[in-house]
């Protein structure tokens, strides 16, 4: 469904990349998406399916080889300064403290300092690392380095934030107390968010919509709407029969996936 | 919970640091104690003390050379040499080595001739800088700098080398550009190897005002200790070398105080008392 209401617009993006023997690989091809304002679209698919090429595609770290991606009917790479991205590594600068490292972003932007100290310190207290602004990453847990990570992304007010699995490293109770911070806080701001997971369970608790990826090249398999309703409470979303659905469903879906994707030799 | 354990962990482990750094320094002076003391009593007995001069000789000739001697002359002499060299030599060391670090194409063709020209033995060149520029202070400080430039000029370009892809990527994400991304980025990620090249270079700045002073000189403490040992003095000469380590000693102190400053947060297993930190 194309329509101009939408905020970001996938439109036939190909990515085609040089393999060393002098072959080529369709990392992703044709992905067509239409993203509304303030949508939470989470994409699960199999490993090496073109997940992390779409995203360094959004954040201009890459161009597409055929095309385009726009945000309000724009090309996304004149508009970078409006992305916010958060890695699946832990990725706080260890020579900042959490404090500066929220505020880099900021810092770049040119904002007065005194600015600056009250938007980290609103945007911290709000998950709860309040106290450990100076102290250097190394300092911190890493359920902690992650959430820094997530607010030094909403620092700036970006109109689309990009995750690229940053829940993946952490411990099963460290993962769903993010989770549920991050559905706060999205809930809050309303900002368009694409979140890349390989966890299929997040992807659905997360999502208003799951898009599952074929194993490479990858193509977009089937678009889910998921139906919960909002608020979301993770703890006891286990026992939602609508979850269930969705989650038989899609790994349905996802297992054919994976195994193609194992039969490639992945 | 979890982060106040954590933290109550970090406050024991860094009680314990303190606790073996109080042990550590009693075993070093234990150690000293007994090298010394040994020197001293074998001296005269063991050995002729004439050869091997003894601790108490050596500390009374220092107090001698610094209170009715040509000390400072020659002292100025060397320092003179030490720092102006090593000033120069470090500046321009990191003013090539940061940029070129970021230019892959320069690199690539300035590396053999870097790699040719840091592979003369710098001594060897010693006796032609004596030809170019006299007996002065001059040689000196040109060897000082060969010997500095080379050591901060490999490090700082290792060291912006060495800078992790991801927090480049994502600084430029976050809307980093050229400069931003070099002074916020770039450069503190490279300040572990940049202060490594400092460090390391200034045995080197020592060694080379020491050679340039023993080749042809009139003063300086390398043209000194030459001097005692032309007479067969293993006092002076001890001497001399004495004054020589507790200036490298002092140089090194120096650095490794800036050093704890601009690398304050690195963890402590890396750097010995950054756990203090934010505690």
């Amino acid at each position: 469904m194309q329509s101009s209401s939408d905020f970001l617009i996938f439109d036939k993006v190909t990515k085609v990349f040089e393999s060393p023997d002098g072959g080529t690989v369709t990392a992703l091809d044709n992905f067509s998406l239409n993203v509304a304002d303030g949508e939470f679209v989470t994409v699960v698919g199999p490993s090496g399916c073109g997940k992390s090429t779409l995203l360094n595609l959004v954040v201009g770290l890459d161009k597409p080889s055929s095309g385009q991606i726009l945000i309000n009917g724009k090309p996304a790479w004149q508009q970078l300064l409006n992305i916010g991205y958060v890695t699946q590594e832990d990725n706080l600068y260890p020579w900042r403290t959490l404090r500066e490292n929220v505020e880099f972003p900021l810092e770049i932007r040119g904002m007065a300092k005194s600015e600056r100290r009250k938007r980290s310190e609103e945007l911290l207290q709000r998950v709860g690392l309040a106290g450990f602004e100076n102290r250097y990453a190394h300092q911190l847990s890493g359920g902690m380095r992650q959430r820094g990570n997530i607010v030094r992304a909403l620092s700036f007010d970006p109109g689309l934030i990009i995750m690229d699995e940053p829940f993946g490293p952490l411990d099963a109770q460290t993962r769903i107390v993010l989770q549920q911070q991050l559905l706060d806080l999205w809930l809050q701001d309303k900002k368009t968010v694409i979140f890349i997971t390989h966890d299929l369970q997040e992807a659905i608790a997360l999502g208003d919509r799951v898009v599952v990826m074929t194993a490479r090249p990858g193509r977009i398999r089937s678009v889910y709407d998921i139906k919960l309703s909002r608020p979301r409470d993770l703890h006891h979303l286990h026992d939602d029969p609508e979850f269930r659905t969705a989650l038989s469903d899609l790994w349905d879906e996802l297992a054919d996936e994976v195994s193609a994707a194992n039969a490639m030799g992945r | 919970m979890l982060d106040a354990g954590k933290s109550e962990q970090q406050i024991k482990s860094a009680a314990k640091g303190k606790r073996a750094f109080d042990t550590t320094l009693i075993w070093q002076l234990a150690i000293l104690v007994v090298l010394l003391g040994s020197w001293e009593i074998l001296s005269g007995r063991l050995f002729d003390s004439f050869w091997v001069s003894k601790p108490s000789l050596i500390i009374g000739y220092i107090y001698n050379w610094v209170v009715n001697g040509d000390f400072f002359r020659h002292l100025n002499a060397t320092m003179t040499e030490i720092i102006v060299g090593y000033s120069i030599g470090a500046a321009l060391g990191l003013a090539l080595g940061l940029p070129i670090g970021r230019m892959e194409k320069t690199a690539k063709i300035l590396d053999p001739f870097l790699l040719a020209l840091n592979g003369i033995p710098r001594v060897a060149l010693a006796p032609l800088f004596v030809i170019w520029f006299g007996i002065g202070i001059t040689p000196k400080i040109v060897l000082v700098f060969t010997l500095v430039f080379f050591v901060v000029f490999y490090n700082s370009y290792a060291g912006v080398r060495s800078v992790e892809r991801r927090y480049v990527d994502l600084a430029w994400v976050m809307g980093a550009r050229s400069f931003s991304l070099f002074t916020k980025v770039i450069l503190p990620a490279a300040m572990p190897y940049i202060i490594l090249g400092l460090k390391l270079s200034i045995p080197y700045a020592v060694i080379g005002a020491i050679i340039g002073e023993f080749i042809a000189s009139s003063e300086g403490l390398g043209h000194k200790i030459q001097l005692e040992t032309s007479v067969y003095n293993t006092t002076g000469t001890m001497g001399g070398i004495v004054v020589l380590m507790i200036l490298v000693v002092f140089l090194n102190s120096l650095l490794a105080w800036i050093e704890r400053r601009a690398l304050a947060w690195r963890p402590p297993s890396r750097s010995g008392d950054a756990g203090g930190q934010g505690l």
